[in-house]
């Protein structure tokens, strides 16, 4: 069984379900990516899975332990952690704030851990002192990411951090994604630059209707000729 | 050169020092009003009726403490009896804030309706106070007056002009530059005041940091009205007391938190000095203080005031309107309002 077992989650905002059934898994080390056309539920998964919108039907499990009725605090301290796709850094605040605020939950000392951040992303730690609000986009994400790893997470959660910025930073975060995979952690990640993101995809799933309509490993997905024309325009 | 610095103590006397004294009442008022609206996201208008409420309390402290003989002469009594006046409007504020804001708060009202709910809390205090302590003027200044006096500053520099320092003056500065440091130390040193800073910042992404809301708004409420009722009572001590009076500083109150930028409180410390120098030097009658300056034939008729003091609202209106026309965030705000 994977660390993480999301298994068919259904459940929207309203009276209609958005996620129809749909299972998405991850393992420590590796990284999941979630992928689909507009309105596939592909974001709504992912908040399902951290607890910010309730089920009406499946279950889902990190390392063994049910975190189905949970809150998302609660997640946290059982492991999880998210970086939304908007709105994810406290603007006014400086770099090395914005880390201590995601280590909020935790009373022990931090500090070791946000070397390992600073070790990861270099830049934040020249600009520990700037105010988050002032980065570019790229360092913005960084400080959204660092922010996320401050509670030494065992599942990070991306809602489509490469949203909006240039192709270069794209590829410059998914290295540093792949960094972080390799200390260990899980990663999920919602994109949109689906071709992209399953190149560095361990397992990919693509979506659609709130179903699982492909799954495999990210290269087979983009070897897939159904799924090329498809999902990725050929 | 007498001319010259007759003419600079002279100003000294009766527009600059009075002006950094209500400029630092403003401030502290300014920044609970600014303090609210970053966290809870509304232009509290209860706050000024917050400020006569405290001073009220301290006032009847005062009497108390003064009945059974307590004094620390040279400083106002009321200093004393602040505390307690901070204790019991705290409480005051954080039942206002359970009994009606957190209301809309768990319906996510509109910031407007949190604004007019303020209006009506402002309404009920201000009905209270005037059934308690009733309308009329209270003085409860005691102690020393001066620090020292304008025949003390005669006989030491030998000018014409003399410049008096009032205690209460002195107080209000001392007490204002205490306030802010610590109030700064608390938002940017303290795991607390980063975690409000972080949540009048992006309130979303402090919950899901684990950042506990309800204790943020109410850390928000109590900071704000201790601001409050020192802000009243440095007022009240340094002029006097009575609630229509307090009422009408809502106005210099909310000018100075906008034209420094709501929710900055650099800014509404900023605003503050700037509303109260503006208001003090715009009515400031310059006849004697010309006088020094120019050849007599030179002099001015009138009195060289620019505006009467009955209007020195207008001037605090004035400022407000031109920040709403040409900056509407303020000076100091990073966020769009």
């Amino acid at each position: 069984m994977s660390f993480l077992v999301a298994r068919d989650m259904r459940g929207g905002y309203g009276a209609e379900d958005i996620l129809q059934g749909c299972t998405v898994e991850a393992d420590r080390g590796e990284i999941a990516v979630i992928v689909g056309p507009n309105g596939a539920g592909k974001s709504t998964a992912m908040k399902a899975i951290f607890g910010m919108l309730s089920l009406r039907g499946g279950a889902i499990t990190l390392d063994g332990a049910d975190l189905t009725r949970m809150k998302p605090t609660e997640r946290v301290k059982n492991g999880m952690s998210f970086v939304p796709q908007v709105k994810n850094v406290f603007p006014s605040m400086s770099v090395e704030e914005n880390l201590e605020m995601g280590a909020f939950i935790r009373r022990d000392d931090y500090s070791a851990t946000m070397d390992e951040v600073y070790a990861l992303f270099p830049v934040l730690a020249e600009k520990r002192r700037q105010p988050a609000g002032e980065l570019s986009g790229g360092q913005r994400q960084q400080v959204a990411v660092g922010r996320a790893l401050m509670t030494k997470p065992s599942l990070l959660m991306l809602d489509e951090p490469t949203a909006g910025v240039s192709p270069i930073v794209m590829d410059e975060l998914f290295d540093r994604i792949i960094d972080v995979a390799k200390t260990g952690i899980a990663i999920l990640m919602v994109e949109q630059n689906a071709k992209q993101a399953l190149e560095i995809a361990t397992r990919g799933y693509v979506l659609q209707h709130g179903k699982n309509a492909h799954t495999d490993t990210g290269e087979a997905l983009l070897a897939d000729p159904v799924v090329r024309r498809t999902f990725l325009g050929g | 050169m007498d001319g010259f610095l007759n003419a600079i103590v002279l100003l000294a006397n009766f527009a600059l020092v009075p002006g950094a004294a209500y400029g630092s009442q403003l401030a502290l008022g300014a920044l609970g009003v600014t303090l609210i609206f970053a966290v809870l996201r509304f232009s509290n208008f209860a706050h000024g009726e917050t400020m006569s409420f405290g001073a009220m309390i301290t006032i009847f402290a005062t009497w108390a403490l003064q009945s059974w003989g307590v004094s620390i002469a040279p400083l106002p009594t009321g200093l004393l009896a602040l505390p307690i006046g901070i204790i019991v409007t705290v409480a005051v504020v954080l039942a206002s804030d359970k009994f009606v804001y957190a209301y809309y708060r768990e319906k996510r009202s509109d910031q407007v309706i949190f604004l007019i709910a303020s209006i009506g809390v402002m309404f009920v205090m201000a009905g209270l106070i005037r059934f308690i302590i009733g309308p009329d003027d209270q003085i409860f200044a005691d102690g020393a007056r001066f620090v020292f006096s304008v025949r003390d500053f005669r006989a030491v520099t030998g000018l014409e002009e003399g410049l008096a320092l009032k205690t209460t003056q002195l107080v209000t500065l001392v007490t204002a530059i205490v306030c802010v440091v610590a109030l700064f130390l608390f938002l940017g040193k303290t795991r607390t005041g980063k975690s409000m800073r972080a949540y009048a910042d992006n309130e979303d992404l402090a919950t899901l940091s684990g950042i506990d809301a309800g204790r943020v708004v109410r850390i928000a409420w109590i900071l704000s009205a201790t601001l409050a009722v020192i802000a009243g009572v440095l007022y009240g001590l340094d002029k006097s007391y009575k609630p229509f009076v307090f009422q009408e500083l809502l106005l210099p109150i909310f000018a100075a938190a906008i034209v420094g930028g709501l929710g900055s409180p650099v800014g509404a410390i900023v605003g503050g000095y700037i509303i109260a120098f503006a208001e003090v030097l715009v009515t400031y009658a310059y006849k004697r203080f010309l006088g020094h300056l120019v050849p007599p034939d030179w002099m001015p008729d009138g009195l060289a005031q620019l505006m009467g003091t009955e209007y020195k609202f207008a001037v605090a209106f004035v400022i407000l309107v031109l920040t709403l026309l040409i900056r509407p965030t303020g000076l100091f705000n990073k966020r769009a309002a």
